[in-house]
């Protein structure tokens, strides 16, 4: 009697594991539909940005910026790192983590330094653990950030490339591809690499844009919010990229529930049906003896 | 048939409008701005206060913007706003109470990070009342 009672307290946990499986699926699944629009309403935002970007390098101006000129030696290097403030969805954060460690690793041989900017929890905790240097960490971002919450984090960063102090500044975040699949990667940010296709599309001639108020100070805050507009696209893709992958591990927890409960149900069944069988032959072998 | 320009209003967060129009008025930061079809190249940053944008069909867009930067190019103008919501949309009420309590922090405040952020909410706040005012004539 005992073992039949064991496992069916186990098939009742497991039952209630695979409801909460479940709802979290749902969940993941609503929360994924309005983080992919909220990315689809950045991007617009995102190329106009871009496309003034490539502009102002394809004209002529009297000020040349700095973040546009790549420096010759780079001693270190600064790295934002987008990451969730959960767990429970899948490999996604380790994935990532994993990348960045190789990536630290190739900086590391060429003798040059690493300053972290981590946003979300999940890399606080991942990265307190490895010998890097944190320079800034936001995190509970909640699953619709404005620009607002990630300037306090980037502005460290770009002032301590306006110092001097970084010479490349790199993005490391998931790439949203589709819902099954999420790519980690990792992109400069500074100094601003144009694309050869997309200065053609804009000829390079002399001229200039007429600037108000003078150039140095407009283009400082022109590029600022670029950059802001990067990062914050990066963390608007990383909440996509984090309900898609945590809808895909929650559904195969449930399903893995599905097939627990399935196994155990036919080892109760047999349990049953032989507990059964001995009670009879002990009933008749009783009357037979009387 | 009027000379139009290809015009684009983007928030961070949101596309506010794409078409094209015959001319836009906004608030530089130097002075207010008026661009019509053919301008030479200019870029600016934007104060918070009204945005005017007379449409190809002759009638008028209304927006409130918090602040960004306007890029004209010879054929497309693009407003990069930080916040715009459209002037129908201000709400007085939201608009005076932030007022008030910009006010009340500048005259506690004399100096550091808040009066000057509390200086940006008033400008802010007054530059909608502003515009809700206008809607009322």
């Amino acid at each position: 009697m005992s073992s039949e009672q064991k496992i069916r307290s186990k098939i009742a946990s497991i039952k209630n594991t695979k409801k909460i499986t479940k709802a979290m699926e749902l969940v993941a699944a609503s929360k994924m539909r309005k983080a992919q629009e909220q990315m689809q309403r950045s991007k617009p935002y995102a190329k106009k940005m871009r496309g003034m970007i490539s502009h102002l390098a394809a004209c002529s101006p009297e000020y040349r910026h700095p973040y546009l000129t790549t420096n010759e030696r780079v001693d270190r290097v600064g790295l934002i790192i987008v990451s969730t403030d959960r767990g429970l969805c899948g490999g996604l954060n380790i994935n990532l983590f994993k990348e960045i460690l190789r990536w630290i690793q190739k900086w590391k041989e060429q003798k040059v330094e690493v300053d972290l900017c981590i946003i979300g929890q999940k890399a606080q905790h991942f990265f307190q653990r490895v010998d890097c240097n944190i320079v800034a960490v936001s995190t509970k971002i909640g699953d619709t950030p404005s620009v607002g919450d990630l300037i306090g984090a980037v502005k460290v960063m770009l002032d301590s490339y306006d110092e001097g102090k970084i010479g490349e500044l790199h993005v490391a975040t998931n790439e949203f591809i589709n819902t099954m699949t999420q790519k980690p990667q990792i992109d400069r940010l500074l100094p601003i690499d144009i694309s050869e296709d997309q200065a053609k599309e804009t000829q390079a001639g002399h001229w200039d844009y007429i600037y108000e108020p003078e150039a140095k100070s407009l283009l400082d805050y022109v590029f600022r919010r670029y950059i802001e507009s990067l990062v914050y696209q990066s963390v608007v893709e990383n909440i996509s990229c984090e309900q898609a992958a945590r809808m895909l591990a929650m559904k195969n927890a449930t399903d893995n529930a599905d097939d627990l409960i399935g196994e155990f149900q036919l080892i109760y069944n047999k349990a049953r049906q032989a507990s059964i069988t001995q009670e009879i032959s002990e009933i008749v072998s009783g009357a037979e003896a009387v | 048939m009027a000379m139009t320009f290809h015009i684009d209003i983007v928030s961070a967060e949101d596309s506010i409008f794409s078409g094209r129009a015959q001319a836009l008025f906004a608030k530089g930061e130097l002075g207010e701005l008026g661009v019509y079809p053919g301008h030479t190249p200019l870029l600016t940053t934007l104060k918070p206060g009204q945005l005017r944008v007379l449409l190809q069909d002759g009638s008028e867009l209304n927006l409130y913007v918090s602040g960004g930067i306007l890029e004209v190019q010879p054929e497309t103008v693009s407003v990069l706003a930080d916040v715009a919501s459209k002037a129908e949309d201000l709400d007085e009420a939201a608009a005076l109470e932030a007022q008030q309590r910009a006010e009340k922090i500048l005259e506690e405040q004399q100096s550091g990070m808040e009066y000057s952020q509390a200086l940006a909410e008033l400008a802010q706040a007054a530059a909608q009342l502003e515009i809700i005012r206008r809607r009322r004539k």
